[in-house]
């Protein structure tokens, strides 16, 4: 036990994580790829004509997925923030910034796709129900992390101030995945569900979980790659950095 | 194939503009962010390359 919490911390450490990071990386993104490429095929090529969307609701394959990681990657980034809160690692802060681009990318695609699917199925781009209203404040808490940290010029005062607002801002996501629930919302409820299972074709389930899988897989590559680069600055002063850079 | 043709494909049974614009805006979105990290990582090695070159600016204490 004393032996693996002493490795969790060696991993903790910027130095000993950037080569690692370094490894990992590749290795997801080829996951994704793959994934991605295996998701595409099964919900074009293989997936049949829904009855009552026709061939609109192929957007959903990407829709869900988006959406999925858009509450995902903020609870991670909550997590990392926590962390850094209690133990005060380097790399929790660190992390936190690494996660924030792609979980910004992915809401404004969930946003995106939702409305390229709401305009021919709902007859418009946009309503203001709660499933929808707290997907664009997530994407706004996004945004206004990522402006925070990048206002202040000292890393360890934004870690703190932007890990605050990481997990303050945690409490809008179960509040996004519980709205179709708990108001009376245009947008519909799940689809997969842990405790009743899907009401989806089994070829159309599969391509949607396998895009969900690949952008796991990317989120976690884009994430590794990008902390390489915030630990190079901000331990620029380190021996070892001088020796990776030179 | 489940499609008749490549037409039929890319129309998407006239969802093509929705189905086409959703997942090109997602490349496109993914595309963006993987250059732009590259973009950021090359600029993070040389930021600490020009450090090295100017030893007396930032040095470390």
């Amino acid at each position: 036990m004393e032996n693996f919490k002493i490795r969790w911390f060696h991993w903790a450490a910027p130095q000993s994580f950037y080569p690692l990071a370094g490894r990992l990386w590749p290795f997801f993104g080829l996951i994704a790829a793959v994934m991605a490429l295996a998701a595409l095929y099964l919900g074009f090529f293989v997936a049949p004509t829904d009855f009552q969307q026709g061939e609109g609701y192929r957007i959903i394959f990407v829709h869900v997925p988006a959406s999925w990681m858009s509450m995902v990657i903020y609870l991670a980034m909550a997590f990392w923030a926590f962390l850094g809160f209690t133990f005060n690692t380097r790399l929790s802060g660190m992390m936190t910034q690494a996660l924030a681009p792609t979980g910004a990318m992915f809401t404004f695609l969930s946003l995106w796709t939702g409305a390229l699917w709401g305009k021919p199925m709902w007859g418009a781009w946009w309503v203001w129900d709660a499933r929808l209203t707290s997907e664009l404040i997530l994407f706004f808490l996004y945004m206004g992390y990522i402006a925070l940290t990048s206002a202040i010029d000292d890393p360890r005062r934004a870690d703190r101030a932007g890990g605050l607002l990481a997990l303050v801002g945690a409490v809008n996501v179960p509040i996004i995945y519980f709205s179709v629930k708990w108001w009376n919302t245009l947008h519909q409820g799940a689809s997969v569900s842990v405790t009743k299972g899907s009401s989806m074709a089994h070829t159309m389930l599969w391509a949607m979980l396998l895009m969900a899988l690949a952008f796991w897989a990317y989120s976690i590559a884009m994430a590794l790659y990008r902390v390489r680069s915030i630990i190079l600055v901000r331990e620029r002063h380190t021996q070892w950095v001088q020796e990776v850079a030179a | 194939m489940i499609w008749e043709s490549w037409d039929a494909f890319w129309a998407m049974g006239g969802y093509g503009p929705y189905v086409w614009g959703s997942y090109g805006v997602v490349l496109l979105c993914i595309a963006i962010e993987i250059v732009s990290a590259r973009a950021a990582h090359n600029a993070s090695v040389q930021s600490v390359r020009a450090m090295q070159e100017e030893p007396d600016h930032d040095a470390t204490p």
